[in-house]
């Protein structure tokens, strides 16, 4: 694919003598929903870890539209376009709804080295900071400090600060993890919403909320890509069937 | 929920901003009502309570909005001083050269300081700066030509542009009360604009704030720079007003009592840094009237305000309120 | 700069090293097992070398002294722990401490009421208090040597402690994984009353053996706290075997480089600056060495297994 959003080639990466990460090849062009499955102890985690620069691979390329990002910082890697939500909610608890997002916007707009201006009365901080939260419903808890929102709030509002980068490609590392029947299904609403506008990794279990979202599915097993396409091929494909999916899907 | 700093208020409170303005028209008259007592005490004694209250703005700047817990702050105060001090030595006594120096001096200091220990974090932080406060004490005490151990007396305080101008106690006095000023409502500024917000940001997550694209490290450097800039001016005020400068300044037991007056006064509020720096002082001085072991008091009650009164004076004095206010 | 001269200030080096380890070893395992930062344990340091006198004034005899004081200095240690450190624990380190400076301050002052402000002695026991040949030429205190060698005894007593005992197994443990300690049922409350107490001891046992050869006065837990506190960031925080390491390298960095510091100046630069710009590199060595140290490697040269 010419125009990938996301290549990965190759990637190996061992914990003294574990291999986690196999020799995984990957690609996700735009607007892609791409998810990657897999039983536990994949590896799934260990990826995403080296896309957004936790971890550093042992050898391969990771390219971000063209760019290896490999060695660089987080910072750097949100400047290309990564955004990312972390499996255990991470938002700035004392900030409000409307702040955390509004630091987002703040990051990609214009230089941060102001220091006397108050931030808060920037109207075009705060107009796109709203319109990130309305996508994903919670522009009515928008002065709510975060540390007071639902478990699903606290998930919808990191949804809201990786759309406000207005990224190339959202690492979405288990965005369901923790979250009841309800809240689970208005992720998906959202991320169903979402679907096109730019590309996106999906690690999770969840299959249901997988084969409901996904365009195309890569299927680790102990660090390597078993299988990867179409959710009908996939489905489809003996091997994976065998190694992971069992009976599920009968 | 600990005393490292209650939420920031989205928008400034005016009830505070009223209570902050009184507090400096107070400190304004005070020279008047000194007048009718030992004025020359009383003004030394507020002055440095305002020129400790500066350099606490700087700490509760760092700690109760940055998350820096800095126990070597004493250092900047230190290298102010000394910077006026060493001036004076060798003729030069102007503070249109003497009081940017100091400023950069200690700036300096900050950002060469700043690049290392910011690259720790937690109580490996705390130990970092304290092993550069201790080094800036040992430097100081070492320079023989300027003192020692012993500390220097200054020649005359500084003049502006060949005017012996702070001869006059009540004119060191109001300068220093409009440098309070001054630091106070810019650190506001600070607190509450573009760069601000990220500064704060990393304190609460600093791993979100990477991915979101921000250089956490250079926001915080700037940060530190400019607490140990405020540090320096304190110093160069301090200089003037007690005409003596010595490595004690620099101490790491100053630097804890700076974060002392920090928590009396209420983390993270910034008039709390002045509320504390001023009752710390005032205490200090009252209790020293009535015993020579007035420490004995104190001792025990740092660790009672510890213990019980999170947020400080200022805190306790919201919660009172509240009480009162519910009744 | 004569060779003799070098050994001697290597054994002072030693017996400082040792020193600081015995007030590190107490700090780091209650930084490593409770997460706490006691600025306060200079003052049991402090206390040790008081109390002896005090005892020692009472019995005349410096063994009684020395057992009575590690008594005393224990008992006082589980009082401070009873009222007041418990209740720290759960807090986070700045308020820790504050409330451990305010501790400091109290006792700093108490112990100018009880005592007074004026240095006291306490005179080495009588045998021990001349010096030994230990080559031609190089005479040193007997004193001194006594320290070294009861520092590196208490120093193998405690790696027998915890590497062979249950409960140094439990300390061990608790120093990474309180939690996980304290669910398999282990009384964790009591565990750290163990560990604090032994800490105070150890403290203690320092102050009184430096007591004959430091002037006894408040405050001298001060400078040697932050000496310990260097110690333990270097060496690993909850680590040991980091803080004797440590202890050791420091000791032997900061006397020999007082001693030598001039000398080594002269190398490169002519007599007057180096006595000018000598004492004050000196002074600053161990600071500069954490603060290398703390860059390369920040979680200490030899850290607690699980922790880096």
């Amino acid at each position: 694919m010419a125009d990938a959003v996301l290549l990965i080639e190759n990637l190996r990466k061992r914990f003294g003598g574990l291999v986690v990460t196999d020799g995984v090849t990957l690609e996700i062009g735009p607007g892609e929903l791409h998810a990657v499955i897999g039983p536990n102890g994949a590896g799934k985690t260990t990826l995403i870890h080296q896309i957004s620069g936790t971890l550093s691979p042992d050898d391969g390329r990771i390219l971000l539209n063209g760019t290896d990002i490999i060695g660089m910082p987080p910072n750097d890697r949100a400047k290309l376009g990564l955004a990312r939500s972390f499996q255990i909610t991470s938002v700035l608890p004392r900030f409000s709804a409307l702040e955390n997002v509004a630091l987002a916007v703040q990051a990609r707009s214009g230089s941060s080295y102001r220091f006397l201006r108050p931030a808060a009365r920037e109207a075009e901080l705060n107009d796109q900071a709203m319109a990130a939260l309305t996508e994903v419903s919670l522009d009515h808890r928008a002065d709510v400090v975060a540390a007071h929102l639902s478990h699903g709030e606290k998930r919808a509002l990191e949804l809201a600060i990786a759309l406000a980068l207005e990224p190339k490609l959202l690492l979405l590392d288990e965005p369901m993890a923790g979250t009841g029947p309800e809240e689970s299904e208005r992720i998906v609403t959202v991320l169903k919403k979402l679907k096109g506008r730019f590309a996106m990794l999906l690690v999770e279990h969840d299959i249901d909320a997988v084969f409901a979202l996904a365009d195309k599915i890569s299927v680790l097993v102990y660090g390597r890509v078993l299988a990867s396409g179409t959710p009908h091929e996939v489905r489809n494909d003996p091997a994976v069937t065998e190694a992971y999916l069992g009976e599920e899907l009968e | 929920m600990s005393m490292l700093a209650p939420a920031l208020p989205a928008r400034k409170s005016a009830r505070v901003e009223i209570a902050v303005v009184a507090i400096f028209i107070a400190l304004a008259l005070v020279p008047f009502a000194a007048a009718y007592g030992a004025q020359s005490y009383i003004l030394g004694l507020f002055v440095r309570v305002m020129v400790f209250a500066i350099a606490a703005l700087a700490v509760d700047f760092l700690c109760g909005f940055g998350g820096l817990v800095t126990f070597g702050h004493a250092a900047f105060i230190g290298l102010g001083a000394y910077t006026v001090a060493i001036a004076g030595a060798h003729g030069v006594t102007d503070m249109t050269i003497t009081l940017p120096l100091a400023i950069l001096v200690s700036a300096l200091f900050a950002y060469v300081t700043g690049t290392i220990c910011l690259r720790t974090s937690g109580v490996y932080f705390i130990m970092i700066t304290l092993a550069f406060g201790q080094m800036a004490y040992f430097i100081a005490g070492s320079l023989a030509p300027y003192g020692g151990d012993d500390g220097i007396t200054l020649p005359p305080r500084s003049t502006l542009f060949g005017l012996a101008v702070f001869k006059d106690d009540r004119a060191l006095y109001y300068v220093t009360l409009g440098f309070l000023a001054g630091a106070y409502f810019l650190l506001r500024a600070v607190v509450y604009s573009r760069f601000g917000r990220v500064f704060r940001g990393a304190r609460e997550n600093p791993t979100r704030m990477a991915t979101i694209g921000f250089d956490v490290f250079r926001y915080q450097r700037i940060g530190y720079v400019i607490a140990g800039a405020l540090g320096g001016l304190a110093g160069f005020l301090l200089a003037n007003a007690t005409e003596f400068v010595s490595p004690a300044y620099m101490s790491w037991q100053r630097s804890g009592e700076l974060i002392i007056m920090v928590i009396f006064g209420g983390l993270g509020t910034l008039y709390g840094a002045i509320v504390g720096a001023a009752s710390f002082l005032l205490l200090e001085e009252v209790l020293a009237g009535f015993t020579e072991n007035w420490k004995l008091i104190f001792g025990p009650l740092l660790v009672l305000i510890v213990l019980f009164a999170r947020g400080g004076i200022v805190g306790l004095v919201t919660s009172i309120k509240a009480r009162l206010t519910r009744g | 700069m004569s060779f003799t001269l070098f050994i001697v200030q290597t054994l002072n080096g030693l017996q400082f090293g040792v020193l600081l380890f015995l007030i590190a070893a107490g700090l780091t395992l209650v930084f490593g097992v409770m997460d706490f930062i006691n600025l306060a344990h200079g003052v049991q340091y402090m206390l040790g070398a008081y109390l002896a006198v005090m005892f020692y004034a009472l019995t005349g005899s410096f063994v009684l002294a020395l057992i009575l004081a590690l008594v005393a200095a224990l008992a006082f240690g589980l009082l401070l722990e009873f009222t007041v450190f418990r209740h720290l624990y759960d807090r986070d380190h700045l308020e820790q401490v504050i409330a451990t400076f305010g501790i400091i301050i109290f006792l700093n002052q108490a112990v100018k009421v009880v005592w007074g402000a004026a240095p006291l002695n306490l005179p080495i026991p009588e045998a021990l208090a001349g010096t030994v040949q230990l080559m031609p030429g190089l005479v040193y205190p007997v004193w001194r040597l006594v320290i070294i060698a009861s520092g590196l005894i208490v120093a193998l007593m405690l790696y027998l402690l915890v590497s062979q005992t249950r409960v140094g197994m439990l300390v061990r443990a608790g120093a990474t994984h309180a939690r996980i300690v304290s669910a398999l049922g282990v009384d964790i409350r009591r565990l750290f009353m163990i560990v604090f107490g032994f800490g105070t001891m150890l403290a203690a046992f320092a102050g009184v053996m430096i007591a004959p050869i430091l002037s006894v006065e408040p405050g001298m837990g001060d400078s040697v706290l932050i000496l310990a506190f260097v110690v333990i960031v270097i060496g690993g925080i909850g680590s040991m075997r980091g803080a004797f390491m440590a202890a050791l390298l420091i000791g032997l960095v900061d006397t020999l480089g007082r001693s030598f510091m001039i000398d080594i100046l002269r190398l490169v630069m002519p007599p007057s600056p180096a006595r000018t710009v000598g004492p004050a590199i000196a002074s600053m060595l161990i600071y500069v060495l954490m603060a290398l140290v703390l860059y390369f490697r920040p979680a200490g040269l030899f850290p607690a297994k699980g922790r880096s």
